[in-house]
């Protein structure tokens, strides 16, 4: 599905994808963290090569966070369960600490008043707030968003990419599969644009939108500005 | 309340049973025949019923015959039990009802809910069987309503969890560890409950050692469990089933590991949607462990069949099969109440 992605990403940048579906841009950011296999090429992450090597899977899965296009929050656990069940389990944090440091993200992304209720009585804009928090509980180094305002209703688009455009710049690692190209242009480093599993084309959001390079680019840009 | 339903009652009446010419000639019809059974069991229980006397006054009347059951009652129930220690198993049975009680509430199935119920088991087989001050009854005596009970409580504690990791290593990739569970689950589902039973009970004794005598309700009791877990099996596999992928993606971005991610995130979602089917294994286990009678243990249904064998009070097997059928009745209707509940709780909070 992919082909000849060569793509170095440093530490804290900003990278959006986009592209037409069933390009490969969730394939890609799905790779990183191995919820896809690539059968061919290397892949590092934070110095650990990811192979089968399940030891170096956990290394990989502990530093990089993700946000889906439908939340995947827990429904059976509280918000506050939701944030603080990795953080427990996986970094064996005491309970007391895991409260606060959750309570403080869910601060962060303007929903702490919600911390005892249950996924099922947020609305969308809400859950995908909650997401946040959760991946960024286990402190990762690099965050990928999958698409995550695509499954939200549009009055509610606005507060998650707000939460994601202050995260953007507390300095952590973004790479985001997203149509929102507001958001591109306001927090991109680099705007990468992939069809049929290549990357197309690669450019700062300036340059890639006023200047877009490739036929197949600026077609897909008339297509979604219009 | 009751002038503002006696107000409404005709308004009822039209909009639900004679709102159209067709429909007021079936509701005529059922009603009649609802009257017919009625008036029926209405005289055989109440107007035309015995309440003291012998086999004999019974005989004559052509209703229930109650001094039969105050006859019997204490042998259906108790079965063998000794005379002068009934208050043992009937103390045990309120310990279980209290136990169960107490473990209703969801907030409380924690680890200590396990300890409680070790405690209570501890304290149910100190009572029944005895020992310690109390004088020993060997559970060849045991019988009736706290054997029932006890089977199926424990068939249902045990076979649950055995089900759930039945299930688990039949979606497991480790192709060996997935074929046994398949074999194990098709082998017990595709034999009769009985069979299972006889061969606990007459085959499996036939591979011991010489000398080696293991205690029959204990094999029955664990033919029962093993035979309801491949059952309960294939219920939570549908329940793990139905478990989006999105949720094992969430939890192995967070780096659960495999232990965990099926401990705290797809277990706990599976069983709640699978709760009424469990509900409805649990109900079906419980009547089945009727079946222990073709093995000469005396539960609840085989200490009926026996009272009804007593030459002096032959004949009355309606009053002892409504008595009995009404006890199973209590302990099923009430399994599935708990379990709408059950469900209407968790979907009230967490949909």
């Amino acid at each position: 599905m992919l082909k000849d992605i060569n793509l170095t990403v440093k530490k804290g940048e900003k990278i959006v994808i986009c592209g037409p579906s069933g390009s490969g841009k969730s394939t890609m950011i799905r790779c990183i963290n191995r919820l896809e296999e690539f059968q061919k090429g290397s892949l590092v992450v934070e110095n650990i090569p990811l192979n089968s090597d399940v030891k170096n899977i956990e290394s990989i899965r502990k530093e990089v966070g993700m946000v889906f296009q439908h939340f995947n929050l827990f429904p059976h656990l509280t918000i506050l369960e939701n944030l603080t069940l990795a953080p427990i389990r996986v970094r064996k944090m005491p309970k007391k600490e895991a409260n606060d440091m959750a309570m403080k993200y869910l601060e962060m992304v303007k929903i702490a008043d919600q911390a005892h209720k249950y996924p099922g009585q947020l609305s969308g804009g809400q859950k995908q707030r909650v997401a946040i928090a959760r991946s960024l509980c286990m402190k990762p180094k690099v965050l990928l968003f999958d698409e995550p305002t695509s499954a939200l209703d549009p009055e509610m688009v606005k507060e998650v990419l707000d939460v994601m455009v202050d995260l953007a710049k507390e300095g952590i690692t973004m790479l985001c599969v997203t149509h929102e190209m507001g958001f591109a242009r306001e927090v991109a480093d680099r705007v990468i644009f992939m069809d049929a599993g290549q990357i197309l084309e690669e450019n700062t959001p300036h340059e890639f939108f006023d200047n877009p390079q490739h036929e197949r680019t600026k077609e897909f840009l008339s297509q979604i500005i219009n | 309340m009751i002038q503002s339903f006696i107000n409404d009652f005709p308004k009822w009446l039209k909009k639900n049973l004679f709102n159209t010419p067709v429909n007021s000639v079936i509701s005529i019809f059922i009603l009649a025949l609802l009257w017919k059974a009625i008036e029926k069991i209405f005289l055989w229980l109440l107007v035309n019923s015995v309440w003291t006397g012998t086999a004999a006054t019974c005989r004559q009347a052509d209703g229930f015959c109650f001094p039969f059951l105050f006859e019997k009652v204490r042998f259906i129930i108790y079965g063998f039990y000794p005379d002068g220690q009934l208050w043992r198993p009937t103390l045990a049975m309120l310990l279980l009802f209290g136990t169960l009680f107490y473990s209703r509430i969801p907030e409380r199935w924690t680890k200590k809910l396990v300890y409680t119920w070790f405690g209570f088991f501890t304290l149910f087989f100190w009572l029944m069987r005895g020992g310690l001050g109390l004088p020993i009854v060997t559970n060849d005596k045991w019988g009736g309503l706290p054997l029932t009970l006890m089977l199926a409580t424990i068939g249902i504690i045990f076979s649950y969890p055995l089900g759930i990791v039945l299930a688990l290593l039949r979606r497991s990739n480790l192709k060996i560890l997935k074929t046994l569970s398949v074999l194990y689950i098709e082998l017990i589902r595709g034999v009769p409950l009985i069979s299972v039973l006889f061969m606990s009970s007459v085959m499996f004794p036939l591979f011991l050692p010489e000398g080696v005598n293991f205690d029959k309700l204990l094999r029955a009791q664990i033919a029962i469990i093993l035979f309801v877990s491949a059952y309960m099996a294939e219920v939570i596999r549908g329940g793990l089933a139905s478990i989006d992928k999105g949720q094992y993606e969430a939890a192995h971005t967070l780096g659960l590991s495999y232990f965990d991610t099926m401990r705290l995130i797809i277990v706990p979602q599976a069983i709640r949607i699978v709760i009424p089917p469990t509900v409805n294994t649990a109900i079906g286990m419980f009547k089945d462990t009727s079946l222990v009678l073709i093995i000469a243990l005396f539960d609840l249904l085989n200490t009926t069949k026996t009272a009804l064998r007593d030459p002096e009070w032959l004949g009355f097997s309606l009053e002892a099969y409504v008595f009995v059928g009404l006890i199973y009745f209590v302990f099923c209707y009430v399994m599935s109440k708990y379990s709408q509940g059950l469900e209407s709780e968790f979907g009230m909070k967490e949909r």
